[in-house]
């Protein structure tokens, strides 16, 4: 490994450690938000592992979201809880893979709205389940706590970050880079296009599924019309493009300020919050059209010119 | 026989939820997710109307169609025209649009909390049985099924006839070529969205006499306008119409010879298998 | 915004007027309320949850403030829109907890919100009196959250309560024993009708019809149609506000014209009766309360002085009730001790608008309203677990 590398993952590693203690430090105000953000922050990140080489905007994270959700909450009656994990990650990649396989012609809005109808059909399905079923709400009463949770969401977020360093360093990432520069370019020269979009979205689909999982015993109570919100989608879109989605760190410098605004907002005007964070979404795409990561690579850009 | 008529006159509704949208993104490439919320505004006008004064949704069109097309016309020109200059690609575009007007939709959310308070509204206009062949429907679908006849025929008449519905189906086709005959494209682009947003807000005026509404239940008719708009094909009036009957029809038949609970899994799973098989719509014209 | 500013002001008016009063320290006690203000279920709680909070606030600060055990404590609201997202509802109670340092919090609105924040008020002791949560699973639940107290009842008991009225009806003779029952795609209505199905044929009636619509359906016509053309003696549906409202209208116009006709969620919303004025009358639904009792007329004649609006004929006074409850229980214990007040709660029974509340051995609250009717413009109860007050159900009369 370079000295570059070598330092990148000596930063990463420490920063998750530090992460890891939060905790400790026994604030549960904090690890609330801490909790929210590795949320997010796994979210986005596995979100951009898809849509950021790709270009394709997939509004589904929260079908898959729901049904990672929705395993835990069937699934723990019946079996123990850290089978459901994996389980759930079945379940979201092979929804995935089946999407991603029937979308390949699909591109700009079309694969936008696509993801968005799947979202509202799988929670559609789902309700109509559970009626037909009699299944009432379902309740997940664990032993979990919320520092539990943090955990698994680091854990599961390490992972992620492990994943797209592999992919950024293998010849699928090679691939990706030049088929987000040009897919036509791409396919003559021989790279599978269709199996590598599939397989990032398979990848995508299964982490934010497992996430749900989680997160399940956070919820207590599980219903489709919490499980499935398309809010989640939109959000976790949202801060991805905010942080920007160059950098795999892209995602994670979006969603913290995100996170602190979302609070401070709602903290500050209770009454007023949804017209608030309406203003600051269109400030951020006024302002900010290529997130932090543009931004950030801007100014090293005039730094430089500046010196040289 | 009752399942077409009844599948019908959801389809007149669903056409005038829908039809707005069309034209804002099929013509102006705007993806408007504000739509929905656009939709109620035009349902509280209609509500406060008819509550106060007593005066008939079909007359607060004339009141709401106006203000609505202005202030469109204002938001296209000073929020979303900048976005359009700036955006190196019809992609980037897009999804600035979206986040655009998701944020608008919030802005629009929080303001019509404000103001009108978060209770639902509905009211009872025109709620008398009519019979037709046997069955019976509400006179107040009925007229909302002709006001989308007459409203959506209009709009194609002018589209088809008019020049400047001609110039606007020119951008929505090629915005470079349109260019080049001398059509102003940004001028075009306002009006179609301005106009698409007061078929919306009408559109809402007139459904608010059956359905009922809160600040909050924009969000719902966004997501259908954008399943009909994209299942008729991006840019043409006549398929947004007869992917809104279709599915009015779709819905209907489901509900009764199937099971109600799968109305929206059928319409979702239909919307889908179009895509798939045919995604430039019904009408629609094959990207490139 | 403006409720806190106006609650202020009120604040601050009686402030102004007690210094005359021999020295009183004016301590303030800092009480939280999360829910909906927008979102899906921002409708229902704007009509039965926020005007209470600041119904309650108001009456309260009327009168001086708390009497915690020789000193008053004005009660200072902070208040949390949770967007109807369990996560922001979880971020909101945890954020009063240890930022705002509440001294109590008042439970949220709905069940599902209500449960994602259970886990947060049992791990700070915070007493938990819900009025707008609904399970059947009771018994887990409390020994999950010992804090957590239930007064609404379940869809069990509304269940049974609306076969017994009919069982009574069809053994008078009035009624035959068809019943066309639809419900809501959503948490409670599957409830409603999952608890149903056994208990009408148990009670010797026939589901002619039996069906569900999706949550948001914009044209409920195929339902009612269907649903006439089974030739029902008794229509029951488990309904959300929004199709209530539809329902009710497509019946008028398709002529479904029972003489037993049920809508769920709303229809004790005074609005409801506003809509349909006459033709409301007789139509049954899910609540109901002693409207009769001078309780509830004072708390209504209040509330619509102090809110600007009218409280509606189930929720509402349960949700007031139970603030009641908390006042009661700190005053009581002249402490504001959380354990202490929590634990008043579990062994002692309160007055209230609603009548006396007391908890069993489980946290619950085994009288509850189940089933009201809307009878001279007014939404009565008509069945209930135990509670006074009930009138005798009457059929609906036709609507031609």
């Amino acid at each position: 490994m370079r000295a570059e590398e070598t330092r990148n993952v000596t930063i990463s590693v420490v920063l998750l450690a530090l992460a890891a203690c939060l905790p400790f430090t026994g604030n549960a105000y904090a690890l609330t938000i801490g909790v929210t953000i590795a949320m997010y922050a796994v979210l986005a990140t596995s979100w951009a592992l898809f849509s950021g080489p790709t270009h394709y905007i997939s509004l589904a994270t929260a079908a898959f979201f729901g049904i990672g959700t929705f395993t835990t909450g069937i699934g723990i009656q019946f079996l123990p809880y850290w089978s459901l994990l994996p389980i759930a990650g079945v379940l979201g990649g092979v929804l995935a893979a089946l999407v991603g396989l029937a979308t390949l012609r699909l591109s700009g809005v079309y694969f936008v709205i696509f993801t968005l109808g799947l979202a509202e059909l799988v929670r559609q399905i789902i309700t109509w389940f559970q009626n037909m079923s009699g299944q009432k709400g379902l309740y997940v009463l664990t032993n979990i706590t919320e520092a539990g949770i943090y955990w698994q969401l680091l854990g599961l977020g390490a992972l992620v970050y492990l994943t797209g360093w592999l992919i950024g360093r293998s010849r699928l990432g090679f691939a990706l880079r030049i088929i987000g520069d040009d897919e036509q370019v791409a396919r003559h020269s021989g790279i599978n296009t269709a199996a590598a979009k599939i397989m990032l979205f398979v990848v995508s689909g299964a982490v934010a599924a497992i996430t749900g999982a989680i997160l399940a015993p956070r919820y207590v109570y599980i219903e489709p019309s919490l499980a499935f919100t398309p809010m989640l989608s939109f959000q976790v879109v949202i801060m991805a493009l905010l942080g920007g989605t160059g950098r795999l760190w892209g995602p994670l410098v979006g969603v913290i300020p995100f996170t602190f605004l979302w609070e401070a907002i709602s903290v500050s005007f209770p009454s007023q919050t949804t017209l608030l964070l309406g203003v600051c979404f269109l400030l951020i795409v006024y302002l900010l059209p290529y997130g932090f990561v543009g931004l950030f690579q801007s100014i090293k850009q005039r730094a430089s010119g500046v010196f040289s | 026989m009752d399942i077409i008529i009844t599948g019908l006159l959801l389809g007149g509704t669903y056409a005038l939820i829908a039809m707005g949208l069309n034209l804002q993104y099929g013509m102006a490439r705007i993806m408007n997710l504000a739509n929905g919320e656009l939709l109620v505004v035009g349902g509280f006008a209609a509500f406060w109307l008819f509550k106060v004064g007593g005066v008939s949704p079909y007359l607060t069109i004339f009141i709401v169609a106006p203000l609505a097309f202005v202030a469109n016309w204002l938001i296209y020109k000073i929020m979303l025209r900048p976005l359009v200059k700036r955006a190196k690609s019809r992609g980037k575009l897009e999804v600035d649009a979206i986040l655009t007007t998701f944020g608008i939709s919030f802005v629009a959310v929080g303001l019509m909390l404000a103001v009108f308070g978060g209770d639902y509204f509905n009211y009872s206009y025109l709620a008398t049985p009519v019979h037709i062949f046997g069955a019976t429907y509400g006179a107040n679908r009925l007229s909302a099924f002709l006001a989308a006849v007459v409203i959506c025929g209009a709009l194609y008449l002018w589209l088809t006839f008019s020049r400047t519905g001609m110039a606007i189906r020119a951008i929505s086709v090629a915005p470079d070529s349109a260019r080049l005959v001398g059509i102003d494209v940004p001028k075009m682009a306002a009006i179609a969205f301005a106009l698409g947003g007061a078929v919306t807000a009408s559109g809402g005026s007139i459904v608010s006499t059956f359905l009922t509404l809160d600040a909050s239940t924009g969000v719902m008719f966004t997501l259908k306008a954008l399943v009909i708009v994209i299942m008729g094909g991006v840019g043409d009036v006549r398929g947004t119409i007869v992917a809104a009957l279709l599915l009015g029809i779709l819905e209907t038949f489901v509900a009764r010879v199937i099971d109600p609970g799968l109305t929206l899994s059928a319409a979702y799973l239909v919307f889908i298998l179009i895509l798939l098989f045919r995604p430039q719509g019904l009408f629609g014209r094959a990207q490139s | 915004m403006k409720r806190r500013t106006a609650l202020q002001l009120t604040a601050a008016l009686i402030a102004a007027g007690t210094i005359a009063m021999p020295a009183m320290a004016q301590e303030t006690l800092k009480i939280g309320a999360v829910g909906p203000k927008t979102g899906p279920l921002a409708g229902g709680a704007i009509v039965s949850y926020w005007p209470n909070v600041e119904l309650w606030a108001s009456d309260v600060n009327g009168r001086g403030g708390l009497d915690v055990g020789g000193t008053k404590y004005k009660i200072d609201i902070v208040e949390y829109d949770d967007q109807t997202n369990p996560g922001e509802t979880i971020k909101a109670v945890q954020r009063l907890a240890t930022q705002d340092k509440a001294d109590f919090i008042l439970p949220p609105y709905s069940t599902g919100l209500n449960l994602a924040a259970a886990p947060i008020f049992a791990q700070f002791g915070y007493p938990m009196v819900t009025s707008t949560a609904t399970s059947d699973q009771i018994e887990e639940l409390s020994e999950k959250f010992p804090n957590m107290f239930f007064t609404l009842g379940g869809a069990q008991a509304i269940a049974t309560s609306t076969a017994e009225i009919m069982s009574a009806m069809r053994d008078n003779g009035d009624i035959g024993n068809r019943v066309a029952m639809v419900n809501v795609a959503d948490a409670f209505g599957i409830e409603l009708a999952e608890a149903a199905r056994p208990v009408f044929k148990a009670a010797g009636f026939e589901l002619v019809y039996d069906s569900s619509y999706p949550l948001g359906t914009q044209d409920l016509s195929p339902v009612v149609k269907a649903a006439k053309d089974a030739n029902p003696d008794a229509f029951v549906a488990w309904s959300y506000p929004p199709d209530t409202f539809g329902l009710t209208e497509q019946a008028m116009i398709e002529g479904l014209d029972t003489k037993v006709f049920f809508t769920a969620v709303a229809t004790s919303f005074p609005a409801y009766g506003e809509r349909f004025g006459e033709a409301a009358e007789g139509i049954l639904g899910v609540g109901g309360v002693n409207a009769d009792g001078e309780a509830f007329k004072t708390y209504a004649a209040r509330h619509l002085e102090v809110t600007g609006s009218k409280p509606d004929y189930w929720a509402s006074a349960m949700v007031y009730s139970s603030f009641q409850i908390l006042e009661k229980a700190i005053e009581a214990t002249g402490s504001l001790d959380k354990a202490e007040v929590t634990d008043y709660i579990k062994n002692n029974a309160f007055e209230t608008v609603i009548g006396t509340i007391d908890f069993d051995e489980h946290n619950n609250n085994t009288s509850f309203w189940t089933v009201g009717q809307w009878q001279g413009g007014v939404f009565k109860g008509v069945a209930s677990t135990g509670r006074e007050g009930a009138v005798a159900p009457a059929l609906k009369a036709s609507w031609k």
